[in-house]
């Protein structure tokens, strides 16, 4: 957040989207907060009472909108595989790998289980290091650099199977999500610096923004665990936003979603995309897939056998007999129930 | 004027101009049910807790600072359901003060981060030697006055920050190796660590003094009358009720409150935050851009520091250090007032720490309890059998710890937590169920923007133009 080079400088631009927030907490700052809050109590937060400024949802977006340089033009690769192979022992989990992420697109990364896509996933996002081959992102190859220098660099994740601070807030996981973008450190916030002070008050704006974004916004008090499931997937998106990343990687985001929820979902998704964010979505629901993607990319056996549309990738054979396994007239009616 | 614009189908939408600006609030219970609020009256501590938060700020610092200052004076007081019989209750408090100051440090690490250090004695230890080293005459360092340049009146004083600087140093040469590793493995490398460091100082008889130990360490020259020609710190100071144990009683009080500050301000910061997030998922945090190492090597360097205080304060005190006072059974016992006291709460684990000191020299020296004539030194020689046991009770039925911790790791999120007791305050007619009920659609009712009924509407709402400008800054 307010990234401007002085650092101290905040205070000149005051005209400023989210600064405008922090200065209309005053009132309710006297009183204390309290019951309830922190305690196993199902508690929901009218957070429009608070911060009116939230109920204005082009104002959430134009907060939630990533404050960052991207080097990358819209529509020009932000992210190319190319090459990538990722072998563990004898086993090749990715063979020559090779796609591009393009700059303001939702890219639908699907495949059979098995097939490398949390592979691929990871080997983008620094837990595991290509065996071979390159991956650079916003013209810039990543290397050797480690996942906490890749999340700053702009790639953020969600996880598979949900991985939330449990005993935090909802609010507080995303604020943790904004760390990356924190510049001062334990001597700042020993002393409690005005540039800390400024910088903590930025970040819970945002996040509450963000929260508010995802669509839980309520529940910003309440314990992580405590959230329900599908509020518990969003607050994973709304931590990874938090990042302020360039691109968005989605790892199964509606795994156990009904079909309204998924609906919800794709609508999320495609939000975020409308916001400025390229969003990489791994995912084995084809409806939510082709609902929601401009372009996909299908991996069998750790290779890329299919690129391009949806229509044209559930159009190609070679994709029907691997994934989906069944005769094209048959695809429409049985995606829908397709193993979660 | 950054170079992120919004994908092309932003502008398809864009032509709408007549978003709705305005979110749907969550709907509020109906009032007339049984009160919610008794669920969360849960025991007599969350209870206080809601009372303490309750207060403004003015009525806090009125209640705080007297209950500090009654602390402050227990050891003149003397209260006699208090008092111990077999050591001087000063002594004893000032032996507290010493523990609470370890326990505040233990608890950044264990507590926050949770990286189980089981040689923190080791940290403990390098403050009393660095003291001993430096102001000792037994020592071949010994820079304080006749051999050295240092005045003996300002010695403890002087030192006492480089104690701490090379106490926390050593945090780091401790920590740069081993926080890569985790859980058990960790815990075995600091064990060995604070072996080490109690065997340097049993043979490295040259500069530690070996078995025999340092003599005559400074210690602070105040308060010099003629009764008491090397001042009121001085071990030389018994009998009164103003001894030396209630002089450094208040000493370690000042530092606690200094530690218990700076703590804080890190608990409600970046780092504690990140810390906490270390403790529930390393991996997680990391990945969210956390930079896990350099925070875990933090709260060692931190630990280490508030650990290398009480070591100093301990060293001046006794003004006489020796390998055996620093055993690995220590560390045991400082973890053990932390999770006794609650991990994570500084408040608790001072509290453990009380516990840990004062309930041995109860006993010490008593012969009867309630009238039930009993061999209280006896008792008190069995601490660690009964810590051990205490222990395992608390774990079975009170894992948390006596005051366990209830984080609120935003500053300046209070107004969501003052909305939060509002709509709590609105519902308390209404029973819990119907707080559920609410809790349930919330998705739904509250997060119109993605909400499924919604979806159209949605869509259409992301064509403003006013995205753009937030993000031109």
């Amino acid at each position: 957040m307010s990234n401007d080079p002085g650092g101290m400088g905040a205070g000149g631009e005051v005209g400023d989207a989210h600064l405008s927030l922090s200065a209309d907490a005053g009132a309710p700052m006297a009183e204390k907060y309290l019951p309830g809050a922190g305690l196993d109590e199902p508690v929901l937060v009218d957070v429009t009472e608070v911060r009116p400024e939230l109920a204005d949802s082009a104002l959430v977006d134009a907060i939630v909108a990533a404050d960052r340089t991207v080097r990358t033009e819209v529509g020009e690769p932000l992210l190319r595989m190319e090459d990538v192979s990722v072998v563990f022992g004898g086993l090749t989990a990715l063979d020559s790998v090779s796609f591009d992420i393009r700059r303001g697109e939702i890219l639908g990364l699907i495949g059979p289980n098995g097939a490398g896509k949390t592979t691929a996933f990871n080997a983008m996002t620094g837990v595991y290091r290509p065996t071979k081959g390159l991956v650079r992102f916003d013209g810039q190859v990543l290397g050797k650099a480690k996942r906490n220098q890749i999340t700053r660099l702009g790639i953020a994740r969600t996880f598979q199977n949900i991985r939330l601070f449990n005993e935090m807030t909802a609010l507080e996981n995303v604020v943790v999500g904004t760390d990356a973008r924190h510049r001062t450190s334990v001597p700042g916030a020993l002393l409690r610096t005005r540039r800390h002070r400024q910088e903590e008050r930025d970040a819970i704006d945002r996040s509450m923004a963000i929260l508010e974004f995802v669509g839980v916004g309520a529940r910003a008090t309440e314990k992580a665990r405590n959230l329900s499931y599908g509020e518990q997937r969003r607050l994973e998106i709304a931590r990874a936003l938090a990042t302020e990343p360039k691109l968005l990687c989605l790892d199964e985001p509606a795994a156990g979603f009904n079909p309204a929820e998924k609906e919800a979902l794709m609508d999320l998704i495609r939000h975020i995309r409308d916001d400025g964010y390229t969003v990489l979505l791994i995912e084995h629901d084809m409806r939510l897939v082709r609902g929601v993607t401009d372009r996909i990319v299908v991996l069998e056996f750790g290779k890329v056998i299919a690129e391009g549309t949806p229509e044209d990738v559930t159009a190609d054979p070679k994709v029907i007999a691997a994934y989906l396994g069944v005769p094209d007239e048959e695809l429409a009616e049985g995606d829908a129930d397709a193993p979660a | 004027m950054s170079t992120s614009t919004p994908a092309e189908s932003n502008g398809a939408a864009g032509t709408n101009g007549a978003a709705q600006p305005v979110r749907p609030r969550p709907e509020l219970p109906p009032a007339g049910q049984t009160p919610v609020r008794q669920r969360a009256h849960g025991g007599a501590g969350d209870r206080l807790r809601l009372w303490w938060d309750a207060l403004a700020r003015p009525a806090q610092w009125g209640i705080g600072v007297p209950f500090v200052v009654f602390i402050a004076l227990l050891p003149i007081l003397n209260i006699p359901v208090l008092t111990t019989v077999g050591t001087n209750f000063g002594a004893v408090m000032a032996q507290f003060g010493m523990y609470a100051l370890i326990a505040i440090g233990l608890n950044v690490v264990v507590g926050q981060a949770g990286l189980l250090d089981l040689g923190y004695v080791g940290f403990y230890a390098i403050g009393a030697y660095t003291l001993a080293i430096l102001t000792s005459p037994d020592s071949p360092w010994n820079v304080t006055q006749p051999e050295g340049w240092l005045s003996d009146d300002w010695a403890w004083l002087a030192i006492l920050p480089v104690a701490v600087a090379i106490t926390a140093m050593s945090g780091l040469v401790l920590g740069s190796p081993t926080l890569r590793l985790r859980g058990d493995y960790l815990a075995i490398v600091t064990l060995g660590f604070g072996e080490i460091v109690r065997l340097l100082a049993d043979n490295l008889d040259e500069i530690t003094g070996g078995g025999q130990g340092l003599k005559s360490v400074a210690y602070p020259r105040l308060g010099v009358t003629e009764e008491l020609p090397n001042g009121v710190f001085s071990a030389g100071n018994v009998g009164s009720t103003l001894n030396s144990g209630v002089w450094w009683f208040w000493l370690s009080l000042v530092f606690i409150i200094i530690s218990l500050m700076l703590v804080g301000n890190l608990e409600r910061s970046r780092v504690g935050r990140a810390w906490v997030a270390i403790r529930e998922d390393e991996d997680a945090a990391e990945i969210m851009g956390v930079p896990t190492f350099k925070f875990k090597l933090w709260a060692f360097v931190i630990g280490a520091s508030i650990g290398g205080v009480s070591g100093a304060i301990y060293a001046g005190q006794v003004q006489f250090v020796i390998p055996t006072n620093f055993n690995i059974i220590n560390s045991v016992l400082f973890l053990c007032a932390v999770v006794l006291g609650g991990q994570g709460n500084k408040l608790g684990v001072i509290l453990g720490a009380f516990i840990i000191v004062y309930l041995p020299n109860f006993f010490l020296g008593r012969t009867s309890l309630f009238g039930i004539p009993i061999d209280g030194s006896e008792i008190a020689n069995y601490k660690y059998l009964f810590f051990g046991v205490a222990l395992m009770v608390l774990m079975i039925f009170r894992p948390q710890g006596l005051i366990p911790v209830r984080q609120k790791l935003l500053t300046y999120g209070r107004e969501l937590y003052v909305a939060a007791r509002r709509t709590l305050a609105k519902m308390s007619d209404g029973g819990p169920q119907a707080a559920y009920a609410t809790s349930a659609p919330a998705s739904g009712t509250v997060g119109t923007r993605s909400g499924g009924a919604d979806g159209a509407a949605t869509t259409e709402r992301t064509g403003d133009d006013e995205p753009t400008d937030g993000r031109n800054r």
